[in-house]
Formats: structure tokens, sequence, C-alpha cells
């Protein structure tokens, strides 16, 4: 029994067609964590139209070279990774706070729980983050990262990735994400990557090599565009019962 | 201009510290030493009653005037705070635990201009979630400003009890279950 002022209730599936559903056995973490119920359906009152916002204040300049926080040089392709960040309406992003974390280049994460027989990198942490110019535009320094072996199933590998964090201009836009590396032999068995419904729209998530971006004699160069827009149904539209 | 096509989501996975906690984010919207403190805790607790030890939890609040640090909340005649963000986040490795030290945020309007009770809007990452999870947290000495928040009005009781913390050694506990019997109340935001 709802109160009569209840909200419209929305599954999951219905609430976007781009973010994966939570609910994707295939995933195996997602079994005991991903909530069942559909969710109520919120307006945006003030809270929901504001969210963080940062000045650079907190910010080194190591932050954003993931190749300059340590006394050496680590181990790997160095790679230079930039894009823009944009609100759905195509209008850059500015100021935005980017957080990106990652493997070395042996597919080996700076972390307790990380037991892959892989080595770590001492010159190597894999956590880097810097804000947007004027154009919306970030840039990292780093080091392609590694695949590596996980425990979802026989065999199962992660593509190479690197994992975002962003903001956008309210709190319904942020977004937690990973990029790929263009032509991933890894793809069509990894239910991460799979989890997203339409195969065109997970293919947003694959960065493209640009020889333009590249610095000859010291880095390739990957372009990763990511656009924010928070939830595309809207309070108006029909609600599920499930 | 036209909508561009939207970057969709993927979980943060289980080494998630490594990019999002000990960076210029933190779990302490006040320090300690501020009047005004207080303290929340919780534990994060998927749907076999056990914790959530690589999961971030993350809250956006007003401050205790009761307005937000964002260019959309332009009602000059309530003050901004120096210093307070109203931005917060807290990792879980601690055995799924998770804690602020902040303070009570003030009353905002809801979309009708009726006034919402005091509330933290709540964002969880974790392994084994493909998107964040959102919730909000509600104060359980706000009897009568819960009593007529237009979100708690349109819950049932038990949606309801699940998103007012409890008091507990002179702060409050507020724990987020995922999944299962007794799970917290989610929102589509």
């Amino acid at each position: 029994m709802q109160p009569e002022t209840a909200f419209a209730r929305i599954s999951e599936t219905a609430l976007t067609a781009t973010d994966p559903p939570n609910d994707y056995p295939d995933y195996v973490g997602t079994r005991l964590r991903a909530p069942k119920d559909p969710l109520v359906l919120l307006p945006a009152s003030l809270s929901e139209l504001t969210g963080p916002v940062y000045g650079n204040d907190a910010l080194r300049e190591t932050d954003a070279d993931l190749t300059r926080q340590h006394a050496g040089d680590p181990l790997g392709e160095r790679i230079i990774v930039t894009g823009r960040v944009l609100g759905s309406d195509g209008r850059p992003l500015r100021g935005q706070l980017v957080e990106i974390w990652q493997a070395n280049a042996a597919g080996r994460y700076h972390h307790s729980v990380d037991t892959h027989d892989a080595p770590l990198d001492p010159n190597f942490t894999g956590g880097g983050r810097c804000l947007t110019d004027d154009d919306g535009t970030y840039r990292f320094v780093t080091v392609l990262p590694g695949a590596y072996p996980w425990q979802n199933h026989p065999n199962a590998w992660r593509p190479k990735h690197i994992h975002f964090s962003l903001f956008g201009r309210a709190f319904p836009e942020r977004l937690v994400t990973q990029m790929y590396f263009p032509g991933d032999p890894l793809f069509p068995f990894d239910p991460i990557f799979n989890s997203i419904p339409d195969e065109r729209v997970g293919d947003r998530l694959v960065s493209t090599f640009e020889l333009g971006l590249t610095q000859p004699e010291w880095a390739l160069g990957f372009r990763f565009d990511i656009v924010l827009g928070g939830r595309e149904a809207t309070p108006t539209e029909e609600p599920h019962d499930d | 201009m036209t909508d561009v096509a939207l970057t969709p989501s993927q979980t943060a996975g289980p080494y998630l510290s490594i990019g999002l906690l000990g960076g210029p984010v933190s779990n302490r919207l006040v320090d300690e030493s501020d009047a005004r403190a207080i303290r929340i805790s919780g534990v994060l607790i998927d749907g076999a009653g056990e914790p959530v030890p690589d999961g971030v939890v993350e809250i956006w609040q007003a401050n205790a005037a009761g307005r937000y640090a964002h260019p959309a909340d332009d009602r000059d005649e309530i003050p901004l705070e120096d210093g307070f963000a109203g931005f917060g986040r807290s990792g879980t490795e601690d055995a799924g635990r998770f804690g602020f030290v902040t303070v009570k945020p003030g009353r905002v309007p809801w979309v009708d201009g009726r006034l919402q009770a005091p509330h933290l809007l709540v964002g969880v990452f974790a392994r084994g979630l493909l998107k964040r999870v959102a919730t909000r947290m509600y104060f359980p000495d706000e009897e009568a400003a819960n009593a007529e928040d237009p979100v708690l009005l349109g819950l049932g009781p038990e949606e309801r009890a699940t998103l007012v913390a409890r008091a507990e050694d002179g702060g409050l506990r507020f724990d987020i279950v995922l999944q299962g019997t007794g799970h917290t109340t989610f929102f589509a935001v």
C-alpha cells in the first residue's frame, strides 16, 4: 500500500537506455549488491538542481601526470589521454574535477586487495586528477594500463581500461565510468563492458587513437570525450508498476 | 544546440580508493572543533547482510542556514559559508564502515515552495554496482519537519524508516542496505 501522495516507481531499465542495469547477474559482483526494487522517481528540487563545485586550489601539478608522481619513470608505454567534458546540450563543462585510476602497465593495481601475480611498479600509483579548462578539456599523461585476470568466471580478463569520475552540473549528473582502448580483443568476453544494453552506446566508452595527439618521440595520444546529462526519464514518463 | 549522446556508467570496481580517496574531497565537511559539528557513521551492507568494504559513500547538502554552495541556488538572502562546499566522500574499507563530520543542513524548498526537512543526498559507488545508487538521509531529532517533508510523505512507513538516521553514541547512525530485508529506499534522481 502506498500513500496517496506516492511518487511513481520506475524500473532501472525504464529509467535509462544509456546506463547498464545494476541487476546484471553475468557480472557476479552485482548479485548481492544490486538493489532489486523499482526506484522512487523524484522530481528535481533545489537539492537535485545543485551539486559540488570545485576550485583549483586543491590540485598539484603532478596530479595530472601519473608518470611524475615518484622519483623515477614508471615502466610501460607512455600515453596522453585527453578529451572534453560536455553537457548534454553539447556545451563544454568548465572547471570540472576529473578523477582517474588505473592498473600499471603489467595489469596490477597499487592496492592491497589486488593479488594478481604481476609486478607492482614503485614509480606508479595509478591515481590522477585535474580540472577541465574553459573549453571543457582535460588532459592526463600516464602509461597504457595492462589487462588483468579477475575471478568473475573461468579465464576472465578485463580489457585495458582507465576509471573516470565526473561531477557534471548537479547531483544527478555524477558519473563514474571506464575508458577503454580501441580494438581490444577482450571486449566480447567482458561482462562489465557488455552490461550496457546497446552495443553502440558501449562504443562511446572506447577511446580513439589520434596521431595528432601523439607527441613525437615521446607519447601516444588517445581521445575520450564525456557527455554528462543525468537521467533520461522525466517525472511525466509513464511509471512501471513492477 | 541539439542533444549529444550521454556517456554510459560503468562500475567503480574494487580499487576505487586509488582514485577517489586521499584527494581533495574528504569526509570532514567542517572541523571537528566546530561547535555545530555532527558525526554521521554507518555501514554499507549487501544482500547477504555482509559489510561492503570496497565502496565509496558521498553526501551533498546545504549549509546550516539552508543554502547550497552552487550557482543554481541564488537565494542571496541566505548566507553562504566560506570553506563549506557541502560535499563529502568516505571510503568503506574498514569493514564497510563510512563516516562524516558535518553540520545539519537547514531546510530547503521543495518544487512547490513547501520546505523540505533537513536532509543529505547520498550516493554510493562500489564494486558490483554498475552505476551509482542514490538515497537521502534525514535526521531523527526533526520529527515535526520530517512529518511534513514532501519526500517522506510520498513514501510508505517502512520505506520512510530506512531514510531516517538514529542517534548513537552522541552521533548519528545511518546504515545503507543495498538489497534484501530492510533495504534502503533508493531514488531515481
